[in-house]
């Protein structure tokens, strides 16, 4: 077939506004081995001294771990209450349920900064303000609804007369739930496992708000680090998370290819 | 009898999660309300206030424009990009869908930092720019609303891709070779039979991409410098700065009151179920 000048039009478009999501990203990564010490790119050598400074300092780390922790136990919270809730509704399949569905997305689309007033002065009644559990809380409440669509979508798969079978067949509901649910549920889950994490690894405007000197997570360092001294070791940490995220990137297309074969 | 009670069980189920939902988090969002009219003294003052402030007002406008200007941006940008994933990629399908999906991971804090890294007044385009001679000094990139719209055109485009591709997904090849072996040209059938298919889709990226612009706090904080206040950084502004929570919740209740505008007008182009509910 003859390449047609519509054709070079949408394909050289769209090479480069893929080139123009992508670039950005990798910039930090020359500029984390600089060896200046303020951020620019490498003037006479690289340098390893800002990853170095990152490993040597305690407060990075403990940031680090900070983040690491809450997020995981933010996911287990959410998928465990977000599951429940998915498979529910699915079972119930009514008005009312789909107006808990609604509720249940309102994070999505309440301004961050909106909803971080109404954490803060909430948490302040509460006596949660500073502590790892409101900072897990509200992180489980941002999480959910990521949860509840991805299970809910997984579970558009499953025809409703199975369930049905199962349960006029003698089994009980909660029987059904665990053996004929929730392994069509599973890939949902862990998508909105994998969710949960990521929104709360990367959740920075809530914890600004509700935390001060006692609980810091490493967008909070970051976001200090950008605000008071621009310094490299930024670089080197922006580069070690874009650098995960390729790998895991380059791992689920892989797997992907491996699975079409 | 028996089915009553399998019902409450569902409900059980639902329960936790609907809860907390309720209690941790809309019932704060209506405490917002309350403060708004509550302090500093009882009354709708701060309502006025907001209403009668030129700064408050300059800040809607500004919230409003940059939104649109992201909004069409990543229309235009991410359409060429969804296009091209449904009808001509093959082989490279997958590493493009990688490529859309990639920025979507990496936090919106670090897409930030290496924008403030490329558009600083030392930072890499300035120096680049310089160091060919194309400028002798430094040009302004960022601090500005240039800055805050191309990071955040960068922050938004896979919320534009994904609804599009979605959509694409559904549309047969089928109307437009019809449209082709009728005579019609590759543009003509373009614009004529296949765009005007893919609109569901259009809206919907039009939509989220709007609504989350319009609320946006991180890039426009990092990139606009103190110069671009956009109504979420002037509320943060107004309560970390002056204290001010009275008109810091009324700026709330507004901007969520313009949110929810915008979705109530979406809803009449948009399946909103679809859009949000059932995305993935």
């Amino acid at each position: 077939m003859k390449t047609s000048g519509f054709r070079i039009f949408f394909m050289t478009g769209a090479w480069m506004v893929l080139a123009f999501l992508l670039l950005p990203i990798l910039v930090v990564i020359p500029v984390s081995l600089t060896d200046t010490s303020y951020i620019g790119l490498p003037k006479e050598s690289l340098s390893l001294q800002h990853y170095v400074a990152y490993f040597q300092d305690p407060r990075w780390l403990s940031a680090t771990w900070t983040s690491i922790w809450i997020g995981l136990v933010v996911a287990v919270c959410a998928t465990a209450l977000g599951t429940a809730f998915a498979i529910g509704c699915w079972f119930l399949s009514n008005r009312a349920s789909t107006i808990a569905r609604w509720i249940l997305i309102t994070p999505i689309l309440v301004p961050p900064v909106v909803q971080s007033l109404g954490f803060y002065r909430f948490w302040v009644t509460l006596g949660l303000i500073d502590t790892h559990v409101g900072v897990i809380l509200a992180h489980t409440l941002l999480a959910l609804p990521y949860v509840s669509i991805s299970v809910f979508a997984a579970l558009a798969n499953l025809d409703p007369r199975i369930p049905q079978a199962a349960r006029s067949l003698g089994a009980s509901v909660w029987q059904t739930v665990r053996s004929v649910v929730l392994p069509a549920a599973m890939p949902g889950m862990v998508t909105g496992g994998i969710f949960a994490f990521i929104v709360s690894f990367d959740e920075i405007v809530g914890v600004l708000f509700i935390t001060v000197r006692n609980v810091s997570t490493l967008p909070k360092k970051i976001w200090e680090g950008i605000q008071e001294n621009i310094d490299p070791t930024i670089a080197s940490v922006a580069t070690m998370l874009v650098l995960l995220t390729l790998v895991a990137t380059a791992v689920v297309i892989w797997r992907g290819r491996e699975g079409a074969k | 009898m028996f089915r009553m009670s399998d019902a409450l069980r569902y409900w059980f189920l639902v329960l936790p999660a609907l809860a907390i939902m309720i209690v941790f988090y809309i019932w704060p969002l209506l405490g917002i309300w309350q403060i708004s009219l509550t302090e500093p003294k009882p009354g709708v003052a701060n309502y006025t206030e907001m209403f009668d402030s030129t700064a408050v007002q300059t800040s809607f406008i500004l919230t409003f424009r940059i939104a649109i200007l992201t909004t069409i941006g990543c229309l235009i940008l991410g359409y060429i990009v969804a296009y091209v994933i449904s009808n001509f990629a093959r082989r490279a399908k997958p590493l493009m869908v990688a490529l859309v999906l990639l920025p979507f991971w990496v936090s919106v804090l670090i897409r930030s930092f290496s924008w403030i890294v490329l558009l600083g007044r030392s930072g890499i385009v300035n120096d680049t720019l310089m160091a060919t001679g194309i400028t002798d000094s430094p040009m302004r990139l960022m601090h500005n609303e240039f800055g805050v719209v191309i990071a955040m055109i960068h922050v938004m485009l896979p919320f534009a891709v994904l609804p599009m591709m979605a959509n694409m997904r559904g549309i047969s090849g089928a109307y437009v070779d019809a449209a082709r072996g009728l005579g019609a040209g590759e543009w003509t059938a373009f614009r004529q039979v296949y765009f005007p298919q893919t609109m569901p889709g259009v809206m919907s990226g039009a939509l989220l991409v709007f609504v989350l612009s319009l609320g946006f706090y991180i890039t426009p904080a990092l990139l606009g410098g103190g110069r671009v206040l956009m109504i979420s950084e002037y509320i943060t502004y107004q309560i970390q700065e002056f204290l001010n929570w009275g008109l810091g919740s009324a700026l709330s209740v507004a901007l969520l009151v313009a949110t929810a505008v915008v979705i109530a007008i979406a809803a009449r182009f948009v399946n909103l179920r679809s859009a949000l509910l059932e995305r993935n």
